[in-house]
């Protein structure tokens, strides 16, 4: 379980994220909705010790993040911003195994590379398994490195917008393999989220965050409301069931 | 060509560049001529090893392929602290004759101002690399004019002293410090040893080494004072040589493409090692000493890097 406790972070004198205070539940995929700027990404950056805190606590199974051992906690928590621009050239392969670092320290074992032969089965990267990195599309690049936060093998998964840029397959595959990642593996999934109609369809909680506050909490069907929603992002919806989903229509 | 083909042909290479240099008109005396020649050499390799080696880490760190220590001013530093113990002591004081007493406190300086330099540039969040590339041309250009102002004031005889450490020359090898120079080497690579598995991380960049679980700025702050250490080693030894490390560390990268830095820094040693010491036996038996080896590096370099820049812009 996280639990962050009166968080606050400032840049300069703006608030980015105001004395929040969020619990998230063990084996569920938490979504963090909201408009630009509404903090979502610095409290993921806070909770995985990206960026430091200036108030409150932060504490992920009763430890405090800053208080913790880095190595110990990599094997806990792993996060993936949206933009990940790596200045050295590697194959989907070498990217994969870096994963295992917080085991290994750099020298892979059998072990190690069975775990990341099946990260890389789990995302469907076999066969451009020796494909640099920048030989492939947006896509697969952001397939290879999820498929590297698989490897990590932990039990907390942070994901910063991972739909960024994607065409609506992929973004499937990936909240597919998101789910798939919590059903059968039992990983807690974090994840930011732009489009509503995803973290509806995918996700267990909601945390609607706006101005560095939260505006409320709860489980999917509570937030995808019309009048949560409205609040949220200052515009009107109209939301429609179907296939027992709940499909936000925020277009005309 | 295999990696390790690449690696033993770069070490027989070097190995070939140090006997040509070693036995090359030996003449008769060479009990005379072979223990002055093996300091010189000694003194090259050392001073090769320690530039490529501070420059890949450097860069590694700094997650920049045109950077080098010297652009953060690390070696006009050094010429600053070598002028004002001049200027504020006098040529014959001992911090300045006793040249181990004065590669101490050089040293120590420069660890002190690498703690500074990591307060102002690593420290806080949200840095770039342009903040650090600004601070440090700053930092550089200040300490050389501070240096230029101290040099316009002192007693011209002691200005002779200065200058005489003021310009990269493998004609006068400072061989009084190759002991001392060679321990601090040692001492830094067996404390370095415990860090080269971070490197690789590093070079994925700050978030994913943090993700990684490896303690930043930890790291960071020894890995600084590790090159601060090595830029003093290298300075003390021939003077300041600015272009050798980025040419060193970029031909390595080139070379041998790879992202592992055990291999990344042998062989950039290695590519060091035959520059200076190709180099210098060119100066020596080619030119007789009418050039000096800077201009040589920097001849090779500059046309290296016009072909680096061609080759980039076609592949766009």
């Amino acid at each position: 379980m996280v639990d962050v406790i009166h968080v606050s972070k400032e840049y300069g004198n703006k608030k980015v994220v105001d004395d929040v205070s969020v619990t998230i539940q063990k084996g569920k995929i938490t979504s963090f909705i909201g408009p630009n700027g509404a903090g979502k990404s610095t409290l993921l950056s806070m909770i995985s010790r990206l960026i430091t805190k200036d108030n409150g606590e932060i504490l992920i199974d009763g430890q405090e993040v800053t208080k913790s051992n880095s190595n110990q906690l990599a094997k806990k928590i792993s996060i993936l911003k949206q933009s990940n621009h790596i200045n050295i050239r590697l194959t989907i392969r070498e990217l994969v195994s870096f994963g295992r670092f917080p085991y290994s320290q750099g020298r892979l074992t059998k072990e190690d590379w069975a775990y990341v032969d099946e990260a890389i089965n789990y995302m469907e990267l076999e066969e451009m398994q020796h494909k640099y990195l920048d030989e492939l599309s947006g896509g697969q690049r952001q397939r290879a490195y999820i498929a590297m936060v698989i490897a990590q093998n932990t039990e907390y998964i942070l994901l910063d917008e991972p739909l960024n840029n994607l065409d609506m397959k992929h973004s499937v595959q990936i909240m597919k393999v998101l789910r798939r990642l919590t059903d059968e593996l039992g990983k807690t999934v974090v994840i930011v989220l732009h489009d509503i109609n995803f973290a509806s369809c995918y996700s267990d909680y909601i945390v609607a965050l706006k101005d560095g506050k939260v505006i409320k909490e709860g489980t999917t069907s509570e937030i995808i409301d019309r009048n949560v929603l409205n609040a949220v992002y200052d515009m009107d919806f109209q939301i429609e069931c179907i296939n027992n989903n709940k499909i936000c229509i925020f277009f005309s | 060509m295999k990696f390790k083909t690449k690696m033993i042909s770069l070490f027989i290479v070097a190995v070939v560049f140090i006997a040509l240099f070693l036995f090359v008109d030996i003449g008769s005396n060479w009990d005379y001529v072979l223990p002055r020649r093996g300091k010189k050499i000694l003194a090259i390799i050392l001073t090769g090893a320690v530039i490529a080696f501070s420059t890949i880490v450097f860069q590694t760190i700094t997650n920049n392929r045109i950077l080098t220590p010297s652009i953060i001013g690390l070696d006009s530093l050094y010429m600053l602290i070598q002028t004002f113990l001049i200027f504020a002591m006098g040529s014959m004081n001992l911090v300045v004759v006793n040249k181990n007493v004065n590669f101490l406190i050089s040293v120590a300086l420069m660890v002190l101002f690498a703690g500074l330099l990591y307060k102002v540039l690593f420290k806080r969040e949200g840095q770039n690399i342009y903040l650090l590339l600004l601070v440090g041309i700053i930092f550089g250009t200040f300490f050389g004019s501070v240096t230029t102002f101290l040099q316009v004031l002192i007693d011209p005889n002691e200005f002779q002293i200065v200058q005489d450490r003021m310009f990269a020359s493998f004609n006068n090898v400072n061989t009084d410090l190759l002991i001392i120079s060679f321990i601090t080497l040692l001492a830094v690579s067996i404390y370095f040893a415990k860090f080269i598995k971070y490197l690789d991380v590093l070079s994925l960049g700050k978030e994913q080494a943090v993700n990684l679980g490896v303690d930043y700025d930890y790291v960071v702050k020894r890995l600084l004072i590790v090159i601060a250490i090595l830029v003093s080693v290298s300075t003390a030894l021939v003077g300041p040589i600015t272009f050798l490390g980025l040419l060193v560390a970029n031909v390595a990268h080139e070379f041998l493409k790879t992202y592992q830095h055990k291999h990344l820094i042998l062989g950039s040693v290695l590519i060091s090692i035959i520059a200076l010491v190709g180099g210098q036996f060119i100066v020596e038996r080619v030119f007789t000493f009418s050039t000096t080896i800077s201009v040589i590096i920097n001849f090779i370099g500059g046309i290296y890097f016009i072909y680096l820049l061609l080759k980039e812009s076609k592949s766009w």
